[in-house]
């Protein structure tokens, strides 16, 4: 290499040198993917991080001979905002339009999250109103946040229309979101203890139009266009392949569980929310193209999903219709201050669960410790075990079937 | 299976080894001695009454002004044939904090753990692949650990500009080091 341009070299770093330190092993270094560990006919292949198919910045180092992959390991951290070390130095309320940014498709999923474990923490109940209107935007939500999860899989997979017409079915919501809190895309709309803003006069009514819209023309045009597609089942019927076990001991949750067959849903099992009084069922794989579990049935867990959500949202706009409106801000606290004491929280979110666990120390406004299991994180840590021996086409069809966002795992 | 009797079982095999446990918190938990850890956990797995086969957690907590000082892994468990849920903790010093990975039990673990020892500097024996996992490679230190400060530097790139700096700068002084001012040492290269 020339060292034409190289300059003076830069002074010793005056790095934490007080700062604990443990050193780890280097990515080099790493059994079984050390230069003398790497057969002579494998290729270490990298994909990502800039891959369209890596649904964010996502690098993977596969391991290749010829076409099938012999091992993988992926690389996060791209996207890392040190969202734990930012809610230790802000109050309980500020720490809500950090948990936004996290998973950015599905923020209202996030927020609610966050607020419910606060809530628990202080042992605050909300009343029904605000209650329906938490579960009309969740479910929102998870509609918007499926239509990207299956549009963009179609895509990664060869199918461009069906993401066209998802697209805009998820503008629709985007409007009504930005309709009631006026932000498209990061709202901070569920506060400890109520949600930012009343809903409009006349959403009701709008969000039916919508509702009318999407179970009609889009869900059909879906399940017709991309899910009973041939070339989308041949391509994702047979791939990457979770038992139920293996699912549950790499906690794999939400639609990626639910595809394995196992019928666990937290709004019906845990519910919270008033979840319980509405009428709904939980959409598991049925393997009815292949083995049970392969991306298909987590495809297909997530379809149905979106008009099961359409039913919640029409059941709680009944709901809301029926309540005299109330004050959304009636039980936001003045001073967010937790007595000490520690909560584990988890909620169904778009991806899956998406745990709190937040530890107050009883004498400061900030909290003392926030972490988040994130459902992205947990779902990729098992891609190394499902990537083994597929090919390198089939890797894009099981990265885009875990649905992972990476501002979730990164955080 | 409520925490009481989750707690009992637990003891009956692990005796004194279980150090504490808090029934009247939101959610009791036990403290389990660190080295048997990893023998609770493939207990609490294969056992039939307890058949926590879920991690849905695992955090670790910084906790330099208790007395000792000590570092908390923070287990939790759930179990989904019998829909109950568990949390363990071990203590660990601040200081050389290193416990038995549970790893094979869970597989979930893994990432888990890495994160645990990439931002509080725990490490896991026996893990398979203790890298870092969230920060680069050649990061040094572990910042979610209360006590930590940012570096100035960063291989050479300056992380936070001080007031001092921008005294110096105003001062005409060139300050940091741009991206085209030296070729970064690459290992690949010959």
């Amino acid at each position: 290499m020339s060292s034409s341009h190289a300059g003076p070299a830069p002074e010793a770093p005056k790095g934490p040198v007080s700062n604990y330190n443990v050193p780890g092993l280097r990515s080099e270094e790493a059994p079984g993917w050390r230069a003398d560990q790497i057969d002579v006919d494998e290729m270490i292949l990298n994909m990502g991080p800039q891959h369209p198919s890596t649904q964010g910045v996502l690098r993977i180092e596969l391991r290749t001979d010829g076409e099938v992959v012999r091992a993988a390991r992926p690389h996060i951290g791209y996207l890392h905002r040190c969202f734990e070390k930012h809610s230790e130095n802000v109050d309980y309320p500020g720490v809500v339009p950090y948990t936004d940014r996290m998973d950015y498709v599905a923020s209202m999923g996030n927020s609610l999250g966050y607020a419910l474990a606060v809530e628990k923490l202080m042992g605050i109940e909300v009343s029904p109103y605000v209650q329906a209107i938490r579960v009309v935007m969740a479910e929102l939500q998870r509609i918007a946040s499926h239509t990207i999860a299956v549009g963009t899989y179609g895509m990664d997979i060869g199918a461009f229309t069906p993401f066209l017409h998802l697209l805009r079915d998820r503008e629709k919501i985007l409007d009504l979101f930005e309709w009631t809190c006026g932000a498209r895309l990061l709202y901070n709309y569920n506060w400890v203890g109520g949600v930012s803003h009343d809903l409009p006069e006349g959403f009701i009514r709008a969000a039916r139009q919508f509702l009318r819209e999407f179970e009609a023309i889009t869900h059909p045009e879906l399940m017709d266009l991309l899910i009973g597609n041939k070339i989308f089942i041949k391509r994702t019927a047979e791939v990457g392949i979770v038992a139920p076990e293996l699912g549950i001991a790499y906690d794999l949750t939400g639609p990626n569980l639910r595809g394995s067959g196992l019928t666990f849903d937290l709004r019906k099992d845990e519910p919270y929310c008033g979840y319980q009084n509405y009428d709904f069922k939980v959409c598991v794989g049925e393997g009815q193209f292949g083995p049970l579990g392969s991306c298909f049935d987590r495809n297909w867990a997530r379809a149905l999903e979106m008009a099961e959500s359409a039913r919640i949202v029409s059941q709680a706009l009944d709901a809301l219709e029926k309540m005299e409106r109330a004050d959304v801000h009636e039980k936001v606290p003045k001073r967010v201050k937790p007595s000490k004491g520690e909560v584990y929280f988890r909620s169904e979110a778009p991806r899956g669960q998406l745990g709190y666990y937040i530890v107050a120390d009883g004498t400061g406004v900030n909290p003392y410790r926030v972490k988040v299991k994130s459902p992205c994180f947990t779902a990729m840590s098992i891609f190394h075990v499902l990537a083994r021996g597929l090919y390198i086409a089939d890797i894009i069809a099981l990265i885009g079937s875990l649905d992972v966002v990476l501002g979730e795992i990164d955080r | 299976m409520d925490a009481k009797s989750i707690h009992e079982r637990l003891a009956q095999r692990f005796g004194d080894k279980i150090t504490a446990f808090q029934p009247e918190a939101l959610q009791p938990f036990a403290v389990i001695a660190a080295d048997a850890i990893a023998d609770a956990a493939a207990f609490a797995k294969s056992d039939p009454e307890l058949a926590f086969d879920n991690l849905m957690c695992l955090s670790a907590v910084d906790h330099p002004k208790e007395t000792p000082p000590r570092l908390e892994v923070v287990y939790h468990l759930y179990s989904y044939r019998h829909r109950h849920s568990f949390v363990l903790k071990v203590h660990l010093p601040r200081e050389d904090a290193h416990l038995p990975t549970v790893e094979e039990t869970w597989g979930v673990a893994n990432w888990h753990e890495r994160e645990a020892f990439d931002l509080f500097g725990i490490v896991f024996d026996g893990h398979s692949d203790l890298r870092r996992i969230l920060l680069p490679d050649d990061w040094v230190g572990h910042p979610l650990r209360k006590d930590w400060q940012d570096p100035d530097f960063y291989n050479g790139m300056h992380v936070k500009p001080t007031p001092q700096m921008v005294d110096r700068f105003l001062a005409g002084e060139k300050i940091g080091v741009g991206p085209f001012d030296f070729t970064p040492p690459n290992r690949h290269v010959e």
